[in-house]
């Protein structure tokens, strides 16, 4: 009896413990392992030419992306595989490998690539299968006409007008508030469709254009344009740059011995720009800083980290994780909830999902009902100070207590 | 009507910025009009040069005159090292055309496999500094540039005329066989000539890392504006070189400052068509 009341206690305590057991490891049962054969995501990158310095920050970002995909329960249950190939930066060349994703390697979902030009190229070819394409680096929404095309980055549907205001609105907010504006661009698309929207909202709000210049992408010599720069002698400089160009800018604007007022880039490099001697107070374009209230956003912490390891042991420069490496994350994001919210690797079935849902992604909520499936433009503005990228403006979303300084 | 000042300020800027044309157009220019050798692979030693300054003066901060000591040399190492490889293939003119262009691309590769593709800028205290002469500034490491490549040009165009090796490297230039029956070893000039052409290469590029953006897509970026460069100055012409260089450097910042700065790149290539047209007796 004793042993059969000890024997029946054993059997109590076993069972306790197995089902102690079980319940612990509940959550790691519900979120099994994907399994099967690979969901295949193809895509392509500029991995080398002109526009290899951004490859490499998406490429980090989609490898942490799928190892969170993976962690999770895949796509549909089943892991995802990335397809990558180099575009070249040549946007007939992503035509062609797009070609090659879709009706060679059987891909079963695509990836956007980097820059409008490459994009537009790779949309022709998503279009013609009827692929849906995420993208986050087409910086002129009218020319994403394809229905089964999604941004991933918030511009909204009309940047060139909405973006200007942003600035417009926190020049307002100077002690003294810009009376001209000098206006140079690159002749890259989506640097020139912007300074062109800059120079329409200035003036309609009263702000003068004195000056308004082009330059070739890749332009060498940046001391011509300096020194009408300094002649012209405005409040504000806007500079529709990329990469290095605001650096060079600068520096040709010092060899002259003119420090601009107040100047504001479009799409620079983050990292040289903030620590060059010239780059203080420099004002700049985002949607997302490492930083509150932005680091509270789910996820965003332990990306922010995984990227800055990743980004370091590539070699890069500056391997803090920014705006540009935040679309790729949000593209993974948008796909994630799209395909897992259709319960379908259907084309079809994810764009209509995509344009009734609201996706929770590392720039807030997305949608995709408004004009070319754009959402709400959220472009904030940061600021070098101490050699660090801070959001200043909107002022509820800037850093904790940072503030938008006039020079 | 742009004013005097801005006019002046484009002209200095101009002339300045064409030095750097000059300097990389001599090396081009002494290889395919001396050698009968199109080496675009110039362009790649030069940017390998120039990472080769930003690393040493970045990680180890060595000053660039000092890793300019180092790399000039190897680079003529690598300039004999190369024509090594095209003597014992037997390249010609047009062949030498694909083979450095393979050389460049094997070299943009190598450059962002160990520096990536991202933006390098050597920030120098030195780089940003200017002398004052009235309302005019002069950038004084672009005036640096200037001075070298007008010493270069200089000497290596007296050495080709006074020398007798510079005589010999032009004879055989001319007529390699005529050349050789007067005892001219044109093969052991070429490695010679092959060698102070990647060295001039290195020269810009420790300039080109003080004053210029890297990229390894960068190396291109220069390609179409030296090239005409190199035909205005007359092919195998240091001298020419440089004059042109100043020329196309001038009249992209004067249509920069009268016209807009999108003009620029339609400047070389109209000068180059305009004296083509022109057709004048040096050239």
């Amino acid at each position: 009896m004793v042993d059969r009341v000890g024997a029946w206690r054993r059997r109590r305590v076993l069972a306790g413990m197995m089902g102690g057991a079980a319940t612990l490891a509940a959550p790691g049962l519900l979120r099994a392992a994907p399994s099967g054969k690979p969901v295949r995501v193809g895509g392509t990158l500029s991995l080398t030419g002109f526009l290899a310095q951004t490859a490499m920050l998406h490429k980090i970002a989609s490898e942490i992306m799928i190892e969170e995909i993976n962690g999770r329960n895949g796509l549909l249950g089943r892991p995802v595989e990335y397809v990558l190939l180099d575009d070249q930066s040549k946007p007939e060349v992503a035509r062609s490998l797009y070609e090659k994703l879709i009706t060679v390697d059987k891909v079963d979902l695509i990836q956007g690539p980097y820059a409008t030009a490459p994009i537009l190229a790779a949309m022709g070819v998503a279009q013609r299968y009827g692929k849906v394409m995420i993208q986050s680096s087409m910086g002129i929404p009218k020319l994403q006409t394809y229905d089964r095309a999604f941004p991933a980055t918030p511009f909204g549907s009309e940047p060139d007008v909405t973006y200007p205001n942003v600035i417009l609105d926190a020049m307002a907010t100077f002690p003294a508030p810009p009376k001209s504006m000098v206006i140079l661009t690159s002749k890259f698309p989506s640097a020139q469709f912007m300074a062109l929207g800059m120079k329409a909202q200035a003036e309609k709000r009263g702000v003068k254009v004195p000056l308004y210049l082009e330059y070739e992408s890749g332009n060498r010599d940046f001391g011509a344009i300096a020194a009408r720069i300094k002649e012209a002698n405005a409040d504000f400089l806007w500079v529709g740059s990329l990469g290095l160009e605001s650096n060079l800018l600068l520096e040709a604007l010092r060899k002259l011995d003119y420090k601009p007022k107040n100047h504001f880039h479009l799409y620079p490099a983050p990292g040289p720009l903030a620590v060059s001697a010239d780059g203080d107070k420099a004002l700049c374009s985002t949607f997302i800083e490492p930083d509150e209230p932005f680091m509270s956003r789910p996820g965003m912490k332990r990306i922010a980290a995984e990227y800055k390891e990743k980004a370091a042991k590539a070699n890069l420069p500056y391997p803090t994780i920014d705006a540009q490496a935040c679309g790729m994350v949000a593209e993974w994001q948008i796909l994630e909830a799209a395909v897992n919210g259709a319960g379908s690797l259907e084309d079809e079935k994810i764009a209509a999902w995509l344009r009734k849902n609201r996706v929770d992604t590392i720039y807030g909520k997305a949608r995709f009902d408004g004009p070319y499936n754009h959402g709400d433009a959220a472009q904030l503005i940061k600021q070098v100070q101490n050699k660090e990228w801070k959001v200043v403006w909107p002022k509820e979303l800037a850093a904790p207590g940072v503030k938008l300084i006039a020079s | 009507m742009p004013s005097a000042t801005l006019l002046g300020q484009a002209l200095i800027s101009g002339v300045l910025a064409g030095g750097l044309y000059g300097l990389l157009a001599m090396g081009l220019s002494l290889s395919w009009g001396l050698l009968r050798l199109v080496n675009l692979s110039h362009f790649a030693l030069a940017f390998l040069a120039a990472y080769l300054v930003y690393e040493l003066g970045t990680n180890y901060h060595v000053e660039p005159w000092w890793s300019a000591a180092l790399i000039v040399p190897a680079m003529f190492a690598i300039g004999v090292a190369q024509h090594w490889l095209f003597d014992k293939f037997k390249v010609n003119e047009l062949a030498s055309l694909l083979i450095t262009f393979s050389f460049a691309i094997i070299l943009e590769v190598g450059i962002q496999l160990y520096w990536t593709a991202d933006f390098r800028r050597y920030e120098t205290e030195y780089a940003t500094r200017s002398l004052k002469a009235g309302p005019f500034y002069i950038p004084i490491l672009d005036l640096t540039l200037c001075l070298v490549a007008g010493a270069l040009a200089w000497g290596t165009w007296l050495w080709l005329r006074c020398t007798y090796v510079g005589k010999a490297l032009r004879a055989a230039a001319e007529d390699p066989g005529i050349a050789a029956a007067y005892g001219v070893d044109h093969k052991k000039l070429a490695y010679l000539l092959s060698g102070i052409g990647a060295a001039y290469a290195g020269i810009a590029g420790t300039f080109i890392a003080l004053i210029a953006t890297l990229a390894p897509a960068q190396i291109w970026a220069y390609l179409g504006v030296v090239f005409a460069v190199v035909i205005i100055g007359r092919l195998g012409n240091p001298l020419g070189a440089l004059l042109a260089g100043l020329l196309i450097g001038a009249s992209e910042s004067i249509a920069m400052a009268v016209l807009a700065p999108a003009w620029a790149p339609v400047v070389s290539f109209s000068v180059l068509i305009a004296i083509l047209l022109w057709d004048p007796e040096w050239l």
